[in-house]
């Protein structure tokens, strides 16, 4: 058993499979950088490292082929040669100890990069001066939130994700007593007034907001820092009859809900951000952008915020800059950006293996430390030997 | 040799050092610019002395930091300033715009290839053609202009400089700045109290004069970005201004600032040759603001005399002797010329450490802030590591090594450095001096010792090839320092790599996003592990081992340098077309020296006659 085992161990931990999966990454990583001259990062990143292989498809055409192993590809193999090396090779003694901390380190690290690409979640809040906020909003996913307005303290809210919209079906749902059919949906649009010079001339929707507005498709925005305007236009079926109520314009441009009334109800309507709720809410009390006198080079951006959570009695004033995020509850928030009314934009990310580098970090420094300083003074002492000769 | 003789020669350095620093004395008859040069203004984010707003400027028109006048007599930059300043239709005359673009001078239609210095008054008539051409190009994406289109928009750029520059103090075509400044202020003085006492406005005439001086100092005010006007004994950076926004704020109870004053009267001086009264105002003012600022009076008066020493300029010229003397003494004179050698590099290695650490001292920064102090932090420590070396083996070459490595990144520091201050301030993302000292510091030593390793390699290569000093004993000493040097590469590299990888996660929210330059410094983390991998499965032998370290040159300046060239990414802080070429071809030698290797061992010189256990250790083929 023992020996069947090892055999099968072996090849795995082979140093020429270590210098094989090192020289693969070496040219995948080249050539993913190189790649970023001609498509956007997050594609890149797709293509080249958050894959199994890189395909090649003749001409664009259906047709695909992998051309070479992707970074997911690389990293497990070369995660399995570490592992399997360790358990081959490992034997304590002090000339060893370094290079067997250094590799530890490493699998350490390999093992978080792969938590992180699974697990993390990065979202992003929006926020006025003094507005109070439970939740951060996803970057690209929507939502069709529809509100039912009664009296009471609170209304029950049905969210029809935007992969459902995205697919232009009819929606319907229990507690809804219409229908909802998703006449055109826009990944990210440009929505103008109707009549503008220029402008488009004919509205978008028969009711609400979009009675006045027309609607543009656009290209959906790769960069980090912009958000795409996400819209949809829907129409709304009575169940009783079939009958249409008209068509709506919804939009995450268009800030607040649309009300409409089905059979002597009243509802509201809009398309937001999916959103990420939290146990606490972080309210804006204000944000400042300073600059280098007499320059327009940013000094750095800085928002005063007041953490309150009542089930932890925290409630507390933070001030979150550029390097210094907030950490609180497993979420980090960064100063991210600002918006011209003065308004902060905070990036939210929930990453809970944060903390993998800097564990990796400190142990494979201390291996290549232990392993080069040993050689170093057998080094020095052989030479000193060989000058006193 | 005699034994004093390398003392001697480094006596001789010395003492020429030593001279730089002694002040430029003015002559009893002449202009006081070397206080004048000493004076501070605020720009560009922090308080300077004019001797470097005159070098900067002059370096980004004409390329160098003083100014070569027809009557081929050389001008200091701070003279010209005060020349530009105070009596700009002198100025004018003066060959200021560096123009080598043979197109560009055909489109003036001058004479080619016999004039690389045109004056402002020259280029007058042709402003609007240049301006026209100029934005064109600006309109461009910077990688895809022509020599032409890059060389016209320089030109453009730079004689907007030099506008803007002209009107720092006062706007063109003022006579008399002192007087028209009183008359501005006891006007405005007897308008306000005529308000107040009588409740009538102003007269007309009144009225009329301070609306036009108020719409000059205006037009002053948003031309210029030299704030010369100090706040008094006690103020912040933030309350530096102008002198026209001075004077449009300016209280009637006020009196007028010691600042503007100042400037005021050198003005009128300078205009009117009184170079006694321009001295005398100057020493003034300087004495008044080392009272009133202490605080800042001893950054600008170092700054000055950083300037006038140019310590990197003379690190590279030890930096060359010595690499030339460390190779002399493997021909001739071995003992003599290497302790040489070490002397003048322990020499360049202390200017340069002067010119580091005053760079640290005036920014109040980690050394390395942006790619022409990574530049100056590359040779540091590639010298440092070398000098180790040097000590533990003498044979010359790690100072052999460290020469060329410094006199190579100071160089390039030279060229980077030509897009004026170098001394900028850093944008908030930067602005951390915790991450500055730690990852970028860190991740420049990598780049240091893998260059380091990467010519010793090469040496090995070369006297492997074209000598037969390679003896068995010095191809294993070599071998051990490329490889002791590698690993600390590695070591740097790696942690360098990973303390960047954090301190994104601090700032942007994640450890590692596959940005070109991120992806530029995992490459050179790999291409270490590669080799050491390599060597440690005994793939490869000797000379396996200097061909993939000679490659790690071309890694390493793809990943200090080319990832800035693809224009793309979150660290593109140093964009450099022009640079392209010299990337290119450093690469390409970088291959064929590594290609060399691979050349059988009769055509090594050294190797020719070796006995078969050196040729194996080379990593030879052992002969059937």
């Amino acid at each position: 058993m023992k020996t069947i085992l090892r055999r099968l161990l072996v090849p795995i931990a082979s140093l020429r499979l270590t210098v094989v999966c090192l020289a693969t990454a070496l040219v995948l990583v080249l050539a993913g950088t190189l790649a970023q001259v001609n498509i956007n990062p997050v594609e890149a990143q797709q293509q080249y490292f958050q894959s199994w292989f890189i395909w090649w498809s003749a001409g664009g055409g259906g047709f695909k082929m992998p051309v070479f192993p992707g970074g997911h590809f690389v990293g497990a193999v070369l995660l399995f040669n570490l592992i399997a090396a360790h358990i081959h090779r490992f034997s304590w003694s002090w000339s060893k100890a370094g290079i067997q901390l250094t590799h530890l380190g490493l699998i350490v690290m390999l093992a978080g990069g792969l938590a992180t690409d699974l697990f993390s979640v990065s979202s992003h809040m929006y926020l006025r001066q003094g507005e109070t906020k439970n939740y951060s909003d996803d970057d690209i996913r929507t939502e069709l939130a529809v509100t039912e307005q009664t009296s009471g303290a609170t209304n029950r809210v049905i969210a029809i994700p935007g992969e459902v919209l995205s697919a232009c079906g009819t929606t319907s749902h229990e507690a809804l007593p219409f229908k909802i059919v998703v006449k055109g949906f826009y990944p990210n649009a440009d929505l103008q007034m109707v009549g503008q010079e220029n402008g488009p001339s004919v509205p978008a929707a028969s009711n609400g907001a979009g009675a006045q507005i027309g609607i543009k498709a656009l290209p959906t925005f790769s960069e980090m820092n912009k958000r795409n305007k996400t819209s949809a236009v829907v129409e709304l079926l009575s169940n009783k009859g079939e009958k249409s109520l008209g068509t709506w314009l919804v939009s995450v441009e268009i800030d607040q809900g649309q009300d409409f009334e089905v059979d002597g109800r009243h509802w509201s309507m809009a398309l937001r951000f999916a959103r990420y709720y939290k146990d606490y809410s972080l309210s804006l009390i204000s944000f400042t952008h300073e600059t280098y006198p007499g320059t327009e080079i940013a000094k750095g951006f800085s928002s005063i915020i007041t953490l309150a959570d009542v089930k932890h009695n925290e409630n507390r004033q933070v001030k979150i800059y550029m390097n210094h995020p907030l950490r609180y509850l497993g979420d980090t928030y960064y100063q991210s950006g600002y918006q011209s009314d003065n308004s902060t934009i905070l990036q939210v990310v929930r990453n809970p293996s944060y903390q993998a580098p800097y564990i990796s970090c400190v142990i494979v420094s201390l291996g290549l430390l232990m392993q080069f300083t040993y050689h170093l003074v057998g080094f020095a002492r052989r030479a000193n030997a060989a000058k006193a000769l | 040799m005699n034994r004093s003789i390398p003392y001697l020669i480094l006596l001789v350095a010395v003492i020429w050092l030593g001279s730089l620093w002694l002040p430029k004395k003015t002559k009893a008859n002449d202009f006081d610019v070397s206080t004048f040069s000493r004076l501070p203004v605020l720009t560009g984010g922090r308080i300077k002395p004019l001797d470097t707003v005159a070098r900067n400027s002059l370096l980004i028109m004409s390329r160098k930091q003083s100014l070569k006048l027809a009557s081929g007599e050389s001008m200091s930059a701070s003279r010209w300033l005060a020349e530009l300043w105070f009596n700009p239709l002198v100025a004018d005359t003066y060959p200021t715009f560096y123009v080598a673009n043979q197109e560009v001078l055909g489109m003036f239609g001058w004479p080619q290839a016999d004039k690389r210095y045109c004056t402002f008054a020259e280029l007058q008539p042709k402003l609007q053609k240049i301006d026209e051409e100029g934005s064109a190009a600006a309109d461009k994406n910077a990688k895809s202009r022509s020599p032409f289109e890059v060389a016209i928009f320089d030109l453009r750029s730079s004689l907007l400089l030099y506008q803007q520059l002209k009107l720092s103090i006062h706007l063109d075509g003022t006579e008399n700045f002192s007087k028209e400044i009183e008359t501005y202020a006891t006007t405005l003085t007897a308008a306000a109290t005529k308000l107040s006492q009588s409740q009538t406005p102003p007269d007309k005439d009144q009225t009329a004069f301070l609306r036009s001086a108020a719409a000059r100092y205006e037009q002053q005010a948003n031309a210029t970005n030299i704030l010369a006007v100090a706040p008094p004994a006690g103020g912040k950076e933030a309350d530096w201004r102008s002198t026209g926004a001075t004077l449009m704020r300016l209280n009637s109870a006020e009196a007028i600032p010691a600042s503007l004053a100042a400037f005021a009267d050198l003005s009128d001086a300078f205009r009117a040759q009184d170079t006694a009264t321009f001295s005398r105002v100057a020493k003034e003012y300087s004495g008044w603001f080392s009272i009133a600022h202490p605080e800042w009076t001893g950054k600008t008066h170092f700054e000055q005399l950083f300037n006038q020493v140019e310590p990197f300029k003379q690190g590279m010229v030890l930096y060359i002797s010595a690499f030339l003397l460390a190779c002399s003494s493997w021909l001739v004179c071995p003992r003599g010329l290497r302790k040489t050698a070490l002397l003048l590099l322990v020499l360049a290695f202390a200017v340069h450490s002067f010119g580091m650490f005053s760079r640290m001292y005036l920014q109040s920064r980690p050394p390395v802030t942006n790619l022409y102090s990574s530049a100056i932090v590359v040779g540091w420590g590639a010298t440092i590591i070398a000098m180790v070396l040097e000590y533990l083996f003498r044979y010359g070459i790690g100072t052999a090594g460290a020469g060329v490595v410094g006199f190579v990144t100071l160089l390039i520091a030279h060229n980077l450095g030509s897009n004026g201050d170098t001394l900028e301030m850093q944008v908030a993302v930067l602005d951390s001096n915790l991450w500055l000292a730690t990852h970028v510091v860190v991740i420049t030593l990598g780049y240091s010792a893998m260059l380091l390793a990467g010519v010793l390699a090469i040496v090995y290569v070369i006297l492997g090839l074209a000598t037969t000093k390679l003896t068995r004993e010095l191809a294993h000493v070599l071998t051990s320092m490329v490889y002791g040097v590698l690993c600390f590469a590695t070591l740097f590299s790696f942690v360098g790599t990973v303390l960047g990888g954090i301190w994104a996660d601090q700032s942007w929210g994640r450890f590692w996003g596959w940005d070109p330059k991120e992806n530029g410094a995992l490459l050179i983390v790999l291409w270490c592990a590669l080799i050491l991998h390599a060597r440690w499965g005994g793939m490869i032998r000797q000379r396996g081992l200097m061909a993939m370290t000679i490659c790690g040159n071309a890694i390493t300046a793809f990943s200090w340098f080319g990832v800035n060239m693809l224009g793309i990414g979150l660290h593109t802080y140093g964009f450099m077309s022009k640079a392209f070429p010299w990337l290119m071809a450093f690469i390409i030698l970088q291959a064929v020296l590594a290609l060399l290797t691979r050349l059988p061992a009769s055509r090594w010189l050294s190797f020719r006659n070796a006995e078969r256990r050196v040729l194996t250790a080379a990593g030879f083929r052992p002969l059937a």
